[in-house]
């Protein structure tokens, strides 16, 4: 402790690349959350394309061709809406939103780097998943590339809006249960494995304009056939619009 | 001010912290000391009054007073599933010129539990890494809310030695305690708080002082004519009125027989006067068997103050 005062921040890139890094350890390292965003993906990716136990339709395609974007949807949804809302309501109960906003990070580069925090993890399950799926036999049409980042963005963007809206606002047990919940009913029934189109009835149509349901249909639209789905991303960027807005209002940092 | 459910629980406190210089703000449970701290440092927002912290508004300023301004809060706020050094490396790292991060945590007696994860950590071991949070960063000014809640003796020397050190370097040190012996051994200023409301500051010599002055026993045979010792004692003798707890100018002295036998001085003690006594003795033939000088404590001034009910 020797000379005494005017430390100074570091600069803005460095605390956010800080954090994110440190976020991404907080939620690789944690076992529950290794277990929603990364086994159980995998899990589901060869049990559907090696089993027959949940019937598709295929079109002709292959199963794994149609079943891989759906589990990488799946993944998108649990790191960046079931994870992200446990760990930030957590945070937020402890305390640490309060704690790292006083430091030189703030509220705005915490923010930051969580976000950047769910991409990267998301950067490890289009790896491992893609490699799985890859190994299944997987062919995704390269012209669908870049169709599916942005998806990936948007849904991302979406999701992470409702987390924060679950986060800032309700205690932490039932932000556990209800993040929960969500990502097994939408997995179930939201249209993201099996496309909006094949669920029952009115199901469809619901499906169809939840951001499970878009970000299933938007993925396998780029990975399948190398199409850019305008629907199914307009529906992304209308849910990031309200749920952002409403984060934005009723976040509370602290409990 | 700060109202909670539109009850006042923090109104008209002045606080003025120094540079270099510890300030202790005293008060028991609920006295709104974790509401004034958490005021400055920009994380509630007053319902009235005026926060300046190093000179600007910390509701408006806070990016500029966010590296300079360093914080241990009384939750916590430690990640649980983080581990103590990775997380003193990951706090330094948004400081430009942070303290060396393994002679920190060598100080406060991290190592021994550097890859424990939080959540098993004690609440002494987490106090002391809340701590090194609050100062990795070469702070001007640190907040310390019960910063040696729960630690063992030798956990609560270590935190002492730090502060110590911080004031040495220049830093402003503010810190909330309940407890008088932190509060007398650290702060160089106390500010006691009640009700949202300062009711007493100074310097603890001033405080201990002013709040009625060390008392003389002494004990000797029952029944001793009094007449001329308190006048003895340093002129005056008028006695104050009893059970205040006002202050006596030098030379006003009290001699009560409280039990037969025990006899208290009350006024302003100093050799002189010890030696006034034993002169008043000898001139009358008394031998006191024993003669004890007491002095006040922070603890018996502050429950004066803050009166003796639990709240
Ligand atoms: N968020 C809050 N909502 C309602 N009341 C509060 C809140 N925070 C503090 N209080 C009340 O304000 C008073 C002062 O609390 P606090 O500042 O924590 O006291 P201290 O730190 O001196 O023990 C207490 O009566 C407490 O119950
Ligand atoms: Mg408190």
């Amino acid at each position: 402790m020797s000379s005494p005062t005017g430390a100074g921040a570091a600069p803005a890139p460095r605390r956010v690349l800080a954090q994110t890094r440190f976020e991404t350890r907080a939620i690789l390292r944690n076992g529950e959350q290794l277990l929603i965003t990364l086994i159980l993906p995998v899990l589901l990716l060869v049990a559907l394309v090696r089993t027959t136990v949940v019937g598709l339709t295929t079109d002709g395609a292959t199963r794994v061709d149609v079943v891989a974007p759906g589990v990488l949807a799946l993944a998108v949804m649990s790191t960046a809406f079931t994870s992200q809302a446990i760990a930030t309501s957590f945070d937020r109960r402890n305390g640490v939103l309060r704690l790292l906003a006083t430091t030189p990070l703030g509220r705005g580069g915490l923010l930051a780097g969580k976000v950047l925090g769910v991409l990267a993890v998301e950067v490890v399950q289009v790896v491992v998943l893609g490699g799985v799926a890859l190994a299944l036999g997987w062919q995704p049409d390269p012209s669908g590339i870049g169709a599916a980042v942005v998806a990936v963005l948007l849904g991302t963007a979406a999701f992470t809006s409702f987390a924060l809206l679950l986060a800032g606002t309700l205690r932490a047990e039932a932000v556990l249960a209800i993040a929960n919940l969500v990502l097994v009913v939408l997995a179930v029934a939201g249209g993201i494995l099996v496309p909006a189109g094949a669920l029952p009835g009115p199901l469809a149509a619901v499906a169809s304009v939840l951001p499970s349901g878009a970000l299933g249909e938007a993925l396998r639209a780029a990975l399948q056939d190398g199409v850019l789905a305008g629907g199914p991303l307009a529906v992304l960027a209308g849910w990031t619009v309200v749920l952002g807005a409403l984060a934005a209002r009723l976040f509370r940092w602290s409990s | 001010m700060k109202r909670y459910d539109g009850r006042a629980v923090v109104d008209g406190l002045d606080l003025v912290a120094e540079r270099g210089a510890v300030t202790a703000v005293l008060g028991p449970n609920g006295a709104g000391k974790t509401t004034t701290v958490e005021c400055c440092e920009g994380l509630r927002s007053p319902d009235g009054g005026r926060v300046r912290v190093l000179g600007l508004d910390p509701a408006t300023r806070a990016r500029d007073l966010r590296p300079r301004v360093g914080v241990m809060l009384q939750d916590g706020g430690l990640p649980t599933g983080a581990r103590p050094l990775e997380l003193l490396h990951h706090v330094a790292a948004m400081y430009a010129r942070p303290v060396d991060v393994a002679a920190l945590a060598e100080r406060l007696g991290l190592g021994s539990f550097a890859r424990t994860s939080v959540r098993r950590l004690s609440g002494g071991q987490r106090q002391r890494l809340a701590l090194a949070l609050a100062v990795v960063g070469r702070p001007e000014l640190v907040f310390l809310d019960e910063p040696s809640a729960g630690m063992d003796p030798q956990a609560r020397r270590a935190v002492w030695d730090l502060v110590g050190e911080l004031r040495a370097d220049g830093v402003a040190v503010v810190l909330t305690t309940h407890l008088m012996d932190e509060a007398e051994s650290l702060a160089d200023r106390v500010v006691v708080v009640d009700h949202g409301r300062v009711i007493a500051e100074g310097a603890v010599r001033e405080l201990l002082r002013s709040h009625d002055d060390r008392t003389l026993r002494f004990s000797a045979a029952p029944g001793l004519t009094l007449t001329g010792l308190a006048a003895s004692l340093g002129g005056g003798g008028v006695p104050p009125a009893s059970g205040a707890h006002g202050e006596h100018a030098a030379g006003e002295h009290a001699v009560h027989e409280v039990t037969p036998g025990d006899y208290v001085v009350t006024g302003h003690v100093d050799p002189h006067v010890l030696a006034a006594l034993t002169t008043w003795c000898a001139a009358h033939d008394v031998l006191p068997y024993a003669i004890t000088v007491g002095r006040r404590t922070l603890e018996s001034v502050f429950l004066d103050l803050t009166g003796r009910d639990l709240r």
